[in-house]
C-alpha cells in the first residue's frame, strides 16, 4: 500500500512533521453502496480531532478501516510515517490504535481486570496468574486516576463505569491513537468531566485522539479541529476555536436537496387517527407526544440514538412504555404487538430481516402471516384464498418475484420491503409505523417505495415515517417531529423545515428548557 | 386500493424457475426415503428372515409408538424448541390409563381419553413453563421428564398395572381392523395424516413454523407467540398420551419403569426426517420415514444377530450421517 503514489500536497494540508495519522484518498465500497469515496483525514500529534457527519456519512466505516475490521479498496493510511495496513482489530491494537466503540464489547460476568487483559493474561506455569492480573489493573487505574475495583464483575458497574473499563482497556495497549465513537452518549455531566480529564491525560506529543460525536458543545470544548464527512466524502476540516456551530452544521447537511418534490400542504380538518401523549420508557423516551392525522405522513427525524425507533417499538407494544395512546379517540392499551395489530397499527422495522420477514418461507406465507387467523376457517388455513390474496398484492405493489412461492430470502431489498408492507395492507392496518423504509434499498427501488407510501397516505392510511435520511423526510412528510435524547425537540410543518433547522433541533441536547426558545427562532 | 405502479413490473422474471421451497422439501423427503429403501434392500439381502411378513409387522409395530411420539415432537421442534418429556410422559399416560381402567374400573373410552388428557396436561405444563416462565425448552422439559418418571413410579407404587380385566383394551393396539395389520400401525398412520394436516394446513402448524423461522418477526406481525407455543406443546402432549395408550395396550400393562430413552428415539426420527432442530422447517412425512428408518435399522441389526451394544453404535452413526447429509444439502442451496 505504501507504494501507492500519493498526490502532491494539497492546499490546507498540515506540515507532515506534525502528523501522527494520515489517511489519504480512501475509498471503500460494499455491495450496492460506496461508503467512502476519496476520504482524507490528518490527525496531528497531541490533538483531539473531532469527526462529525450525519448518520451514514461514513464515520463508522472509516473507523472500521482504521481498526482493521475492513480493508480499504484504494488509498493509503500512515501512522507515524509508516504504512498502516492492518488486517484485524488485534493488529490495529498492536500498532497503537485503540478504539472505543459505541456499544461496549465487555464480558459482563468477568471481572474488570479480566476484561481489560482478556487474551493477554499474565501467566505463571501456564496458568493465569490472578494476582498479577489484579496488580496490573490496579497500577493502570492509579496511573489513570480511575476509581474502579479490578475484582468487581463488570455487570455490577454503571454504564459510566463500563465506559471507564473500555477506556482503561484501550489505554492499556499503550495506544498512540485513541478513537472514541460517541463516548458520552450514555454519560451524565460529571461522568463527561471525568472522561474529558482522561482524554487530556492521555494526550502527549506522541499521541492523538479522534473523537466522534454529534454533540456540538462537547466538540467545542474538547477538540482542536473538526473534520466533516458527508455522504462518504471528505468535506472540510475546521479549526475549532473561532468556528461557529452553525458553520459545522451547514457543512454536515450541505447536500443538494430536491426542494421541488415536497408534499402538498396538508389539508386541515382531517381526523386524528393516532394520538400519543406522554409516551415514556424507562431507558430513553421522555414525554413524547404527537398527533397523527388520516392520510398524513408524519416524519420522525433525529440523530442515531435520539429515540425514534424506541417510539415505534413502544407504539406497537414491542417494548414497555407508559403514556396515553388513543386510536380514533379511543384510549387503547397496547401490551404487545398482537394488541397493536388488533387496533390497526402495523410496524415495518428498520431491521426487516430480523423483525419483518420469515426469510425461509415464501411470499404467500409472509404476506398472509398477520391475517392467517382472520382468513382461516375453524383453525384451518384456506390456501387457495391465501395465494389469491398474495398474488393480488404482488400485482398491486409490483413486487418482482417469479411466483408467490418464492422464498423471500431470494428477493431484493426493495421487494422484501414491499412484502412486509403487503402484510400490513392485507391486515387492513390504518396506521403504519415505518422505520427506515428504504434502508439497504437501491435508488430506483427507493423511488418506488416513496410512491407507494405517498399513494397509501392519499388513500387514507396514516403513516409514521422514521428516517435518518433528511431528504427522505422532507420529501414525504407533511409534518416533521424532531427528536433528541428521547425527547421531542420540535415539530415543524414541511414548509418551514430546512435541513438546517431540523439538524439544529436534532442536536438540541439538554432538553426541554430550550424547547420554547427553539421553535421560535428555528431558522 | 389502486397503485400508481404498473402491472408489467411484476411479471415473472423468466430466468428464475419457480420450483422454490416445495421442490426443496420434496428433495429432503426423497433423500430420507431413498435411505429407507437402501436400508431395506441391504437387510433383505443380508437376512432371509427380514422380508417375512411377521418381521415387517414387527417393524411397523415398533415404529408405531415412537412414531406417534415423534409426530408430536415434530411440532415442538418446528418452533425451534425441544421436548425431552415425551418418553417418560408416555409412561405416565400409560400408568394413568391403568389407574382409570384397572384401579377405578372406568369405561374403556373414558380411560383411553383420560390417558390422552394426561398427556395434554403434561404438554400444557411444558408450554406454560416455556412461554410464561421463560424457561428454555431443554430445561423445562428435562424437568418434566423427571417429574413424569417419578410420578409414574409413585402412582403405580413402582409395580406394573395390568389390563387383564379390561375387556377389549388389548385390541386397541393388537386387534386387526384391517386383516394382517395391527391396529397400532393403523393408529400411527391415521395420527400421521392428522398431524400432517395440522402442520401444513392449520394455524397451529403454520404458527409453529413461523415461530421457528423467526420468532421476533412472528411476534411483531401480531401473533400471540406465547399463547401459540402453549398450544404447540399441548398438541405434542396429546400425541404423547396417544402413544402411552397404544404402548399400554400393546404390552397389556403399564410398565412404570419404561419410557426413558424413547424421547431420544423420537427426536432422532424427527431429525432423520429432515426437520431442522433450529426450527422453521418440518414435515410429517419426513418424520414418518425417520421413524421407519429407526425401527428398520434396529430390527435388521437384531435379525442379523448383531449384539445389542453394536446396534446402538450403528444407530448413532446413522443419525450422524443423516444429519450431515442434510447439512451438506443445505450448504449448497444457501
Amino acid at each position: 500500500m505504501s507504494t501507492d503514489p500519493t498526490p502532491a500536497v494539497r492546499a490546507g494540508d498540515p506540515p507532515p512533521a506534525g502528523t501522527l495519522l494520515r489517511v489519504e484518498g480512501i475509498t471503500k465500497s460494499f455491495p450496492g453502496v460506496r461508503a467512502l469515496d476519496d476520504v482524507r483525514l490528518d490527525l496531528r500529534r497531541g490533538e483531539v480531532l473531532a469527526l462529525v457527519g450525519e448518520n451514514g456519512a461514513g464515520k463508522s466505516t472509516l473507523m472500521k478501516l482504521l481498526s482493521g475490521i475492513h480493508q480499504p479498496d484504494a488509498g493509503t493510511m500512515e501512522l507515524d510515517g509508516a504504512a498502516l495496513d492492518v488486517r484485524s482489530p488485534r493488529e490495529a491494537n498492536e500498532r497503537g490504535i485503540s478504539i472505543i466503540h459505541q456499544e461496549f464489547h465487555l464480558m459482563p460476568d468477568l471481572s474488570v481486570a479480566q476484561n481489560i487483559f482478556a487474551g493477554r493474561e499474565p501467566r505463571r506455569l501456564g496458568l493465569i496468574d490472578d494476582r498479577a492480573l489484579v496488580r496490573r489493573a490496579t497500577g493502570l487505574f492509579e496511573r489513570l486516576g480511575i476509581p474502579l475495583d479490578p475484582r468487581q464483575p463488570v455487570s455490577q458497574l454503571s454504564v459510566a463505569g463500563q465506559q471507564m473499563v473500555e477506556i482503561a482497556k484501550a489505554l492499556s495497549f499503550d495506544a498512540k491513537v485513541l478513537i472514541m465513537d460517541e463516548p458520552t452518549a450514555a454519560l451524565n455531566d460529571a461522568e463527561v468531566r471525568t472522561l474529558f480529564r482522561l482524554v487530556r491525560q492521555f494526550l502527549t506529543p506522541r499521541t492523538g485522539v479522534i473523537y466522534i460525536s454529534h454533540r456540538m458543545e462537547e466538540i467545542k470544548e474538547i477538540s482542536d479541529r473538526i473534520t466533516v464527512l458527508r455522504d462518504g466524502r471528505y468535506i472540510d476540516t475546521l479549526d475549532t476555536p473561532g468556528t461557529a456551530v452553525a458553520d459545522v452544521i451547514a457543512r454536515m447537511v450541505g447536500r443538494e436537496i430536491r426542494t421541488d418534490v415536497r408534499p402538498a400542504p396538508a389539508p386541515t380538518g382531517r381526523p386524528v387517527v393516532l394520538s400519543v401523549r406522554g409516551l415514556s420508557t424507562r431507558r430513553l423516551l421522555k414525554d413524547v407526544s404527537f398527533d397523527l392525522h388520516e392520510g398524513e405522513i408524519l416524519g420522525f427525524a433525529g440523530l442515531m440514538g435520539a429515540g425514534r425507533t424506541e417510539v415505534a417499538r413502544a407504539l406497537v407494544g414491542a417494548d414497555r412504555s407508559t403514556g396515553r395512546v388513543e386510536v380514533r379517540g379511543r384510549a387503547v392499551h397496547v401490551r404487545n404487538p398482537a394488541d397493536a395489530v388488533r387496533h390497526g397499527i402495523g410496524y415495518l422495522s428498520e431491521d426487516r430481516k430480523r423483525y419483518g420477514l420469515l426469510l425461509d418461507q415464501d411470499v404467500t406465507a409472509n404476506v398472509m402471516l398477520s391475517s392467517l387467523g382472520r382468513e382461516s376457517r375453524a383453525g384451518f388455513v384456506r390456501d387457495g384464498d391465501a395465494r389469491r390474496v398474495a398474488t393480488d398484492m404482488v400485482r398491486r405493489l409490483a413486487i418482482k418475484t417469479p411466483s408467490v412461492r418464492q422464498r423471500t430470502k431470494n428477493l431484493s431489498g426493495g421487494n422484501q420491503q414491499k412484502v412486509v408492507l403487503a402484510k400490513w395492507l392485507v391486515r387492513d392496518c390504518d396506521v403504519l409505523v415505518v422505520d427506515e423504509p428504504t434502508r439497504g434499498i437501491d435508488v430506483g427501488a427507493k423511488e418506488e417505495i416513496y410512491d407507494l407510501l405517498r399513494t397509501l397516505a392519499d388513500q387514507g392510511k396514516a403513516i409514521v415515517m422514521i428516517s435518518s435520511e433528511l431528504p427522505e423526510v422532507l420529501r414525504l412528510s407533511e409534518r416533521i417531529v424532531v427528536m433528541c435524547e428521547g425527547r421531542v425537540t420540535g415539530v415543524l410543518d414541511n414548509a418551514d423545515a430546512t435541513p438546517h433547522n431540523v439538524m439544529e433541533l436534532a442536536t438540541r441536547f439538554g432538553g426541554a428548557e430550550h424547547l420554547l426558545a427553539t421553535t421560535g427562532d428555528a431558522r | 386500493m389502486t397503485s400508481t405502479t404498473t402491472v408489467t413490473d411484476a411479471l415473472p422474471d423468466a430466468v428464475v424457475t419457480s420450483r422454490g421451497p416445495r421442490y426443496r422439501q420434496q428433495l429432503q423427503q426423497i433423500l430420507a426415503f431413498a435411505g429407507l429403501v437402501v436400508i431395506f434392500a441391504f437387510f433383505s439381502v443380508a437376512s432371509p428372515y427380514f422380508l417375512d411378513w411377521a418381521n415387517i409387522k414387527g417393524i411397523l409395530l415398533a415404529t408405531a409408538v415412537t412414531g406417534i411420539m415423534a409426530l408430536g415432537a415434530t411440532f415442538v421442534i418446528a418452533t425451534g424448541g425441544i421436548d425431552l418429556s415425551v418418553g417418560t410422559g408416555m409412561t405416565l399416560c400409560a400408568v394413568m390409563t391403568g389407574v382409570f381402567l384397572t384401579n377405578l374400573g372406568l369405561p374403556l373410552a373414558v380411560g383411553v381419553l383420560g390417558g390422552i388428557a394426561a398427556g395434554a396436561l403434561l404438554g400444557l405444563v411444558n408450554g406454560l413453563n416455556v412461554s410464561f416462565l421463560g424457561i428454555p425448552p431443554f430445561i423445562a422439559t428435562l424437568a418434566t421428564m423427571m417429574v413424569a418418571q417419578g410420578l409414574s413410579l409413585v402412582i403405580s407404587g413402582t409395580k406394573p398395572i395390568y389390563f387383564s380385566d379390561v375387556a377389549g383394551f388389548g385390541q386397541i393396539a393388537l386387534g386387526e381392523l384391517v386383516p394382517g395389520l395391527p391396529n397400532a400401525v393403523l393408529i400411527f398412520f391415521v395420527a400421521a395424516v392428522v398431524a400432517g394436516v395440522l402442520l401444513s394446513k392449520s394455524l397451529v402448524g403454520r404458527y409453529a413454523l413461523s415461530i421457528g423461522s423467526n420468532e421476533e418477526a412472528t411476534a411483531i406481525s401480531g401473533i400471540d407467540v406465547r399463547r401459540w407455543k402453549v398450544v404447540v406443546y399441548t398438541v405434542a402432549g396429546v400425541f404423547t398420551g396417544l402413544a402411552g395408550v397404544v404402548m399400554a395396550s400393546r404390552l397389556n400393562s403399564a410398565q412404570p419403569g419404561l419410557g426413558l430413552g424413547y424421547e431420544l428415539e423420537a427426536i432422532a426420527a424427527v431429525v432423520i426426517g429432515g426437520t431442522s432442530l433450529r426450527g422453521g422447517k418440518a414435515t410429517i412425512l419426513g418424520t414418518v420415514i425417520g421413524a421407519l428408518i429407526m425401527a428398520t435399522l434396529t430390527n435388521g441389526l437384531r435379525i442379523m444377530s448383531i449384539p445389542q451394544e453394536w446396534q446402538k453404535v450403528a444407530v448413532g452413526v446413522v443419525i450422524l450421517l443423516a444429519v450431515y447429509t442434510d447439512i451438506l444439502r443445505r450448504g449448497k442451496d444457501a
